[in-house]
C-alpha cells in the first residue's frame, strides 16, 4: 500500500467518523447552494452556457502550441517577461532568481493554488524572505501552517472560536467571535504588508491569447493591491489556463462565479497586460510571468482525459461531492482536493501512489452534472481504475480475473460453485474474511437463495 | 540540454499527435468566434437602454452597491459633497479627469489628485477614492475601471469607500460588449490594467459567512448622470 493510501484511509476514516464536523460543512455549504440555484435561474440557458464554456477551453487545449505560442508573443509585446518551468523545481528556481535579482525582502502573495503545487511558500522562506498570503482564508491557514482544506474555501473548516484563538496568539488581537470583526482584524495587519512589499505574486485564471493579458479572479480586493503596488508583479500560471479570445471571458468569467461561489460575478476580475505603461501613475516596473508544465502535458497525453484540462478550479465538483462532504478536504493530501483532484493527481503525480483517490466516489455523477466546462469526471474516475488495473494489478486483481475467468468458461464448474457457495455462506457470515473485513464492517452478507438463477430459470413454466 | 520552453512546446505537440473528439454539445454554441452580439443564454442585460438600467440597478442592489441617479453634472459633485459631509471623509483622492475636478471641488474636506503626484503611503490613509470608468454592464452590475481612466491601479482599490461617476449612455447591456467596447477604444494599447468590479470587496472564508470589506472597500457607490 502506498503512504499516501495508507494516511488516505486513516484519514478519511477518522474524519467520516466526526458528526459534528460533518454537519459543520454541511452548513458551511447551505448558503452557497441556494445563492447557487438563484444565480443559475438567471441564466436564460444554462445549459447552453454550459456548451460554450467547453467549447472554449476545448478549442484552445486542443491547439494548445499555437495558442500558447500567441499568448507569449502577445505578453512580450505588451512588455513582460516570460519564463518557462518544466516542473516544480525550475518554478521555483526561476521565482528565487527574480526575487534575489531584485533584492527583496518582503514578498506579498495573492491566492494561487500552482504555488501550493510547486511548495513556493517553503522555498521563499527558506531562503530568508518573507512570505504572507494575503487571501484572509489562505492567511488563515498559513498561520495554522496547515494546507488549504477546499481549493476554493481554504479554511472553511475552521470554527471562528478556533481563528479569533490563533488570531490572539499571532497577532496579539482580543478574542470575538465575530466573522466582521475576524476579517477586520485581518484587513488592518495586511494593509502595511501590501505597501511595504517588494515583489507581489498572484497566480492566473485565463490566459488570453488574443491579447496576452492574464486574468485573475477575486473577491476581496488583494490580488488587485498585490498587482498594484509592490515594485514586482510575479504571475505563476498552468499552462493549460490560456484561451483563444478576449471574448470567451464574457462565458467564462460569470459562470466561473456562478458554479463555484453562488455569484453573478467575482467581486474583481481583472485583466493585466504589462507592467506600468508610459503615463500611468502606478503598477509594477516588472511583470513576470513563469508557466509551468509539471506534468500537465502528460494528462494532455491521454485524449481520453485531456478535457480534465478544461478546469477552471470554480470547486463546484467538490461542493456537491459526497465523499468531499464526508471525509474532508485534508484527507485528500492533495493540492487539488474532490473529485478533480481525485481524477488529475494520478495523472500529475503517478497512478501507483495516487490510484486510490479513484476509488474515492460513490460515481453518483453530482460532480460531472455541476462541472461549468462539462469534464466528465466520475467516467474519468472510472477510466483511472481500469488503467491502474491495466498498469499494475495487484496480486488479488490477478488470481481474482485469472480464477473467474477459468470457471466462467466451465458451466459444471460453475454451477458446482455455486452450490458450494450457497451451502457455505451461512458459514462465510461467521468467518474472518481477509480483503473483506473493512466491507463487513458496516455490511452483512445477503441470504442465500435455495436454488441457483439458471435452475429457477429452467424450473419456471412459460 | 536543450531549454524548458523548446522541451515543453515539443511535449505538446507530441502529446496532441492524437486528437480528442469535440465535446458532445447539448446545443450549437459558438463561444469561438469573437462575437459583440449578446449570447441570448448567458443572463439577460437587456434589450433597449431603460431595460439596461432597471436590471443594473437590481444587480447593484443586491450586490450592496448604492446607485444614486442625478441629471446633470452639478447634481453629481452635489450628490457626493453630501455623501462626503454625511460620512465626514476627511481625505479624498481623485483621478484627474474633468468630470471629477469639479466633484473634488465641491468636497467639504481635503482633496487631493492622487494620479498627478502617486504616493501609495498617502493613497491608504484616504478615506474615499473617486474615479471615473471605461463602461458599466448591466447583465452584472459591474464597473469596468482601468488604469488609464480610473487614476492608475490602486486609487479603485485602496481607499476604504470607491466612488465612481460616470454617464448613464456608458452603461452596455453585457459582459461581451464591454470587452469589444474596451477593445475598439484600446486596440492594441490596452491599459496595463482592466478591472470589473462588482460590489463591494467581500469575503465568505470564515464560515462562509458574508462580511463586506475584505481587502478592498467596504463601501461602493455610483453616480450615473442622465
Amino acid at each position: 500500500m502506498s503512504d499516501s493510501k495508507a494516511i488516505f484511509l486513516k484519514d478519511a476514516t477518522v474524519n467520516a467518523a466526526d458528526g459534528d464536523q460533518r454537519a459543520f460543512i454541511r452548513k458551511a455549504l447551505g448558503g452557497y447552494y441556494t445563492n447557487r440555484d438563484l444565480q443559475k435561474a438567471r441564466y436564460r440557458d444554462w445549459e447552453r452556457a454550459r456548451d460554450a464554456a467547453s467549447l472554449a477551453k476545448w478549442s484552445a487545449v486542443n491547439d494548445l502550441a499555437n495558442v500558447l505560442e500567441k499568448f507569449v508573443a502577445n505578453f512580450e509585446r505588451n512588455g513582460g517577461v516570460v519564463h518557462w518551468a518544466r516542473d516544480a523545481a525550475e518554478a521555483r528556481a526561476i521565482i528565487l532568481k527574480i526575487a534575489e535579482d531584485a533584492k527583496a525582502k518582503a514578498i506579498v502573495k495573492s491566492k494561487c493554488m500552482t504555488s501550493e503545487e510547486i511548495h513556493l511558500n517553503d522555498a521563499l522562506e527558506k531562503a530568508g524572505y518573507g512570505v504572507v498570503e494575503s487571501d484572509l482564508g489562505e492567511f488563515i491557514q498559513q498561520l495554522r501552517g496547515e494546507a488549504p482544506y477546499h481549493f476554493v474555501f481554504p479554511c472553511m473548516h475552521v470554527k471562528r472560536e478556533a481563528i479569533s484563538e490563533l488570531f490572539t496568539k499571532h497577532l496579539g488581537t482580543a478574542p470575538t467571535d465575530s466573522p466582521e470583526e475576524l476579517t477586520m482584524i485581518a484587513r488592518r495587519h495586511l494593509r502595511q504588508l501590501y505597501v511595504d512589499a517588494d515583489i507581489g505574486i498572484t497566480g492566473a485564471n485565463f490566459l488570453v491569447a488574443e491579447t496576452g493579458q492574464i486574468s485573475i479572479t477575486e473577491n476581496e480586493g488583494n490580488a488587485r493591491l498585490t498587482a498594484a503596488l509592490p515594485r514586482i508583479h510575479i504571475a505563476l500560471s498552468g499552462i493549460e489556463k490560456v484561451v483563444n479570445n478576449l471574448d470567451d471571458l464574457s462565458v467564462l468569467l460569470p459562470m466561473l462565479a456562478t458554479a463555484g461561489a453562488g455569484q453573478p460575478m467575482t467581486c474583481y476580475n481583472t485583466l493585466y497586460s504589462g507592467p506600468r505603461k508610459k503615463g500611468e501613475c502606478d503598477g509594477p516596473e516588472e511583470f513576470h510571468i513563469v508557466l509551468l508544465d509539471n506534468a500537465r502535458t502528460r494528462l494532455l497525453a491521454d485524449p481520453e482525459q485531456r478535457d480534465a484540462l478544461h478546469c477552471i478550479r470554480c470547486g463546484a465538483c467538490l461542493n456537491v461531492c459526497p465523499i468531499f462532504k464526508n471525509i474532508g478536504g485534508l484527507a485528500y493530501g492533495t493540492t487539488y482536493q474532490g473529485p478533480i483532484g481525485s481524477v488529475i493527481t494520478p495523472h500529475l503525480r503517478g497512478l501507483k501512489q495516487w490510484n486510490h483517490l479513484s476509488g474515492a466516489s460513490s460515481l453518483c455523477g453530482a460532480c460531472t452534472d455541476a462541472c461549468p466546462v462539462r469534464i466528465d469526471l466520475h467516467h474519468h474516475l472510472l477510466h483511472n481504475r481500469r488503467n491502474a488495473a491495466k498498469e499494475s494489478p495487484t496480486l488479488f486483481d490477478r488470481l481474482f480475473h485469472h480464477g473467474f475467468n477459468f470457471v466462467i468458461k466451465r458451466p459444471w464448474l460453475f454451477a458446482t460453485g455455486g452450490r458450494i457457495f450457497r451451502a457455505t455462506l451461512p458459514l462465510l457470515q461467521k468467518l474472518p474474511l481477509p480483503y473483506m473485513g473493512a466491507w463487513m464492517k458496516t455490511r452483512d452478507l445477503p441470504k442465500a437463495p435455495s436454488q441457483s438463477f439458471r435452475d429457477q430459470w429452467k424450473n419456471q413454466n412459460v | 540540454m536543450s531549454d524548458a520552453r523548446s522541451d515543453i512546446f515539443a511535449r505538446i505537440r507530441e502529446a496532441l499527435k492524437v486528437k480528442a473528439p469535440k465535446p458532445h454539445l447539448k446545443t450549437d454554441a459558438n463561444p469561438g468566434k469573437t462575437s459583440t452580439v449578446a449570447k441570448p443564454w448567458l443572463p439577460d442585460g437587456g434589450e433597449t437602454a431603460d431595460a439596461s438600467l432597471t436590471i443594473l440597478a437590481e444587480q447593484l442592489a443586491k450586490l450592496k452597491a448604492v446607485l444614486i441617479r442625478v441629471p446633470d453634472k452639478a447634481a453629481a459633485a452635489k450628490a457626493v459633497a453630501e455623501l462626503s459631509a454625511a460620512k465626514n471623509w476627511k481625505k479624498v483622492a481623485f483621478h484627474g479627469h474633468e468630470l471629477l475636478r469639479p466633484v473634488a471641488a465641491s468636497l467639504p474636506c481635503e482633496t487631493w489628485e492622487a494620479d498627478a503626484s502617486f504616493d501609495k503611503q498617502r493613497l491608504e490613509g484616504c478615506d474615499a477614492g473617486i474615479t471615473t470608468c471605461e463602461s458599466i454592464v448591466a447583465q452584472l452590475g459591474s464597473i469596468l475601471v482601468s488604469s488609464a481612466t480610473s487614476g492608475g491601479r490602486a486609487l479603485s482599490v485602496l481607499p476604504h469607500v470607491h466612488v465612481v461617476v460616470a454617464e448613464a449612455s456608458q452603461v452596455v447591456p453585457d459582459l461581451g460588449e464591454a470587452l469589444a467596447l474596451a477593445k475598439a477604444r484600446h486596440g492594441d494599447q490596452m491599459p496595463s490594467m482592466l478591472s470589473f468590479i462588482t460590489g463591494p470587496s467581500r469575503t465568505g472564508d470564515i464560515e462562509r459567512i458574508l462580511v463586506l470589506g475584505a481587502h478592498g472597500p467596504k463601501e461602493l457607490y455610483l453616480v450615473l448622470i442622465g
